[in-house]
């Protein structure tokens, strides 16, 4: 379907260029406290209204959206970048060892949730984005991994990669000059869905303050200071979770719009 | 099936003990000396020499090790820092919010899931088929802490229909638990059976494409007989797979989830000893919760065979 393409692609267009543009220009000052005007409801000049400390709450949300991006994105790099080369490992050593050890690897990070892995990284190195980085990144790596291998074994025994290993290719060019290109496309979707689970795990991790530390805004600590104040001021905490569910709903719909375009051939069983 | 069985057996042990390996190394060996850490930056150095004493430290990492180890076997898990209570009485207690939570959240979302999917299924490319398949779509995007806070506001605050957080426990009664543990579980329910509707979906379009599927509509069986006799049996194979997938998701949503509704389960328990770097509780904890998971993804795995026979060979 064309339309979960156009309407992800568009979600997604929107919150990169919010966060982008955040960078030259908000509306307000984030750091700005104006108490006389705290909780204000949307109006004129804040569209989406001011938070307990006067400040404007599109602009938060402005500034939250490069975090949860910067840390997505560096989580699904660091997923792509260990998974998606032992995953070829995996595949070019099919049945060896290597792959056993590999793959057992894979089952065992599975076993921790990243939350959990969260958890013992901040227990024992204390909160920040890095660990939040590096938890949602090892938590990516196996699924990475798994997919790639999964995908470059079938095509391990295709004719032209025979062909290739008749031309005394070894391994290791086979593995990055004709299996990774034809499974890219494999690998975006999936880069796409781990993106959208990364940003909503990071607002997770946030909320519960294993994330980020004030002061730098971000979407899943606004939502745990306006808890407190949900009673009276319900569109502190609207807004920030508004702008997940609509950052991750475009990014599952790209992930399927892409999945579709991209690949006629898993079209008919989605899941 | 006896194969398979001590094949899964055997990898089942295998990961339990690589995961305390893991657990030992980033909690009692990376950051160094666990007594300094867990007393902070400005502790005295008797202080912590008597805490590393206390604690055993002093023994190589590899004893320290075995010691944990053979504890987790016999139920000792060795004594809070902070609560100064043996931590197997922590768990214990906690155990009996976290536990009935996530049992109570999959059960609704398997209730809703099942039903959901089939209809949708049944009635592929209609407009309720898309309807159903847009709110899943939504329902997988909304955190579910998030979503908790508003069910809060309007049936805690509002309505005045739930308690908005806390647990009386269960000698108030059943039914006082219960209601303490209904928009807990609702909350975490909805991202599971968005899932699981989808995959129950998927599973019975496949199954509907079948011969079987025909022969049966073409003997005369109804569109709804030969849902419920014929595809839904084999569609719920995948699904059972993501029950299991769904439990350890729901153990760490119920981390988060916990926290919204101040219930003291063992998510609490496990952010209070992370904020008093209480390390000898995070320690088993989370080997607790790791157990778990690979434990029911092993009892999944046994099910799932025992209902395919074709993949006990695969084993």
């Amino acid at each position: 379907m064309k339309r979960n393409l156009i309407i992800g692609g568009a979600l997604s267009t929107l919150f990169t260029l919010a966060a982008l543009l955040s960078f030259l220009w908000t509306p307000y000052d984030v750091t700005a406290l104006n108490i006389g005007a705290k909780f204000g409801t949307p109006n004129g000049q804040n569209l989406l209204g001011t938070d307990h400390f006067g400040r404007d709450i599109l602009s938060m949300l402005m500034v939250g959206a490069r975090i949860s991006i910067a840390v997505a994105l560096a989580a699904v790099s660091f997923g792509i970048l260990l998974g998606v080369p032992l995953g070829l490992l995996a595949a070019a050593r099919r049945g060896s060892v290597v792959d056993e050890i590999i793959m057992r690897s894979n089952d065992l990070v599975f076993a921790f949730p990243s939350l959990v892995i969260a958890i013992l990284i901040t227990a024992v190195f204390g909160p920040s984005l890095w660990n939040a980085i590096l938890a949602i990144g090892i938590f990516n790596t196996p699924v990475f991994a798994r997919v790639t291998r999964g995908a470059a074994l079938s095509l391990w025994t295709l004719d032209y990669i025979m062909a290739a290993r008749v031309a005394g290719k070894g391994a290791f060019r086979i593995s990055f000059e004709h299996i990774l290109p034809n499974i890219l496309n494999l690998l975006i979707v999936q880069a796409t869905i781990q993106f959208a689970v990364g940003i909503i795990i990071e607002a997770g991790l946030s909320y519960v303050g294993l994330g980020a530390q004030p002061p730098i805004p971000s979407w899943g600590r606004m939502l745990a200071d306006s808890q407190t104040m949900i009673s009276f001021a319900p569109h502190l905490a609207l807004f920030p979770g508004a702008a997940i569910v609509l950052m991750v709903l475009g990014l599952n719909l790209l992930g399927d719009g892409l999945r579709d375009a991209l690949d006629p051939k898993i079209r008919r069983a989605r899941t | 099936m006896t194969r398979f069985l001590l094949t899964r057996l055997t990898s089942l042990i295998l990961t339990l003990l690589a995961a305390s390996v893991v657990i030992f190394l980033v909690v009692e060996v990376v950051p160094g000396d666990v007594a300094s850490v867990m007393l902070g930056l400005n502790a005295e150095p008797e202080a912590v020499a008597a805490l590393r004493e206390e604690l055993g430290l002093n023994a190589p990492a590899h004893v320290r090790y075995l010691t944990w180890v053979s504890g987790l076997f016999t139920g000792d898990f060795g004594q809070s820092h902070t609560y100064r209570v043996p931590v197997s009485e922590l768990i214990a207690d906690r155990l009996w919010v976290s536990l009935p939570l996530a049992i109570y959240a999959l059960a609704l979302s398997t209730f809703i899931a099942i039903p959901v999917g089939l209809i949708a299924a049944t009635r592929a490319g209609k407009a309720t088929d898309t309807g159903i398949m847009g709110l899943t779509q939504l329902g997988i995007a909304v955190p579910n802490f998030w979503f908790a806070m508003f069910l809060v506001l309007i049936f805690a605050i509002n309505l005045r229909w739930f308690p908005s957080g806390g647990f009386p426990g269960w000698d108030e009664g059943l039914w006082q638990g219960i209601i303490a543990l209904t928009l807990p579980a609702i909350a975490l329910a909805v991202q599971q059976a968005s899932i699981m509707a989808r995959v129950t979906r998927s599973a019975t379009l496949e199954t509907l494409g079948q011969d079987y599927i025909r022969t049966a509509r073409a003997k005369g069986l109804s569109q709804r007989q030969t849902v419920i006799r014929h595809a839904m049996r084999n569609a719920l194979i995948p699904v059972l797979t993501i029950l299991g997938l769904q439990f350890s998701f729901l153990l760490a949503g119920a981390i988060i989830i916990e926290n919204v509704f101040f219930l003291p389960g063992l998510g609490r328990l496990i952010f209070q000893a992370i904020t008093q770097n209480d390390l000898i509780v995070v320690k088993s904890v989370v080997m607790l919760l790791v157990f778990a998971i690979v434990t029911v993804n092993f009892l999944v795995d046994v099910a799932y065979a025992a209902v395919d026979p074709r993949l006990r060979r695969r084993a």
